[in-house]
């Protein structure tokens, strides 16, 4: 079960992410991603804080946005991760490929680097 | 010490929570470094939605199980007891990360994953069962 909040600061969307993403719930990410690029947005912050738990269905959801992001300039940083998370994401070497910031203002910091 | 957990799941992705939580809920009361214990899970949950998906289309009235066999001083032993068609992941090529970038393809990733994760993935057919077998050495 995933819960996702929306709210934008500072001309940033900020999408968070609560409980746990899995094969059924990855869907839900990927849509409110979708909606966030649908409604202009050009920076987006993903608050996984409260993220206890992600698959490679969702891992797949950020890896399928790194080339329209790139095409259309659009940044996007994960933050907040716990150290199981993390993991998950540097098992791949995904951390690699996607901008991740340790906290909500190093992420900040990220996005309005040029 | 030789320890046995089962549990049967129906093939809906709906039920992978609770496959989550009846993995760590076998292996939380053995000294297994937490970061193991939520690598272990995701492996099998890789696995679990893979034949859930790919080999019973989602159909949750098909039943498969799930064992764990924990013992002192060995590897753990997974194994994925299953009636249906065998997912072998080893006959597919693991995609470059690449390639799943630009095709967009959100398959792939969790193949992966179970393969950096665990020591060995290997499959058995007996006359009833399509067994797969997944080992993991723990490091301490």
């Amino acid at each position: 079960m995933i819960h996702i909040k929306r709210l934008q600061e500072d001309g940033a969307d900020v999408i968070a992410l609560i409980g746990e993403i899995d094969a059924s719930s990855s869907i839900e990410l990927d849509l409110s991603i979708a909606k966030s690029v649908g409604e202009g947005f050009k920076k987006i912050l993903v608050d996984c804080s409260a993220l206890e738990y992600i698959s490679s269905a969702g891992l797949g959801v950020f890896m399928s946005y790194i080339e329209e992001f790139k095409d259309r300039n659009i940044k996007m940083v994960l933050f907040g991760m716990s150290d199981k998370v993390a993991n998950t994401f540097s098992i791949l070497g995904l951390n690699e490929l996607l901008q991740i910031g340790k906290d909500k203002s190093q992420a900040k910091q990220l996005i309005n680097e040029v | 010490m030789k320890y046995k957990y089962k549990y049967k799941v129906g093939c809906s992705i709906e039920n992978l929570k609770g496959v989550r939580d009846f993995i760590r809920g076998s292996l939380k009361n053995h000294d297994i470094p937490d970061l193991q214990i939520s690598e272990i899970v995701l492996a099998l949950d890789e696995m679990c939605s893979n034949l859930m998906i790919h080999a019973h289309h989602c159909n949750k009235e098909d039943l498969f199980e799930i064992v764990i066999n924990v013992e002192n001083n060995s590897p753990l032993v997974f194994e994925i007891i299953d009636d249906g068609t065998v997912f072998d992941i080893n006959e597919f090529s693991t995609p470059a990360i690449d390639n799943i970038i630009h095709e967009k393809r959100k398959g792939g990733l969790g193949i992966r994953l179970v393969k950096s994760i665990m020591d060995k993935v290997e499959y058995q057919k007996t006359s009833e069962h399509n067994i797969c077998r997944l080992v993991k050495t723990i490091r301490k």
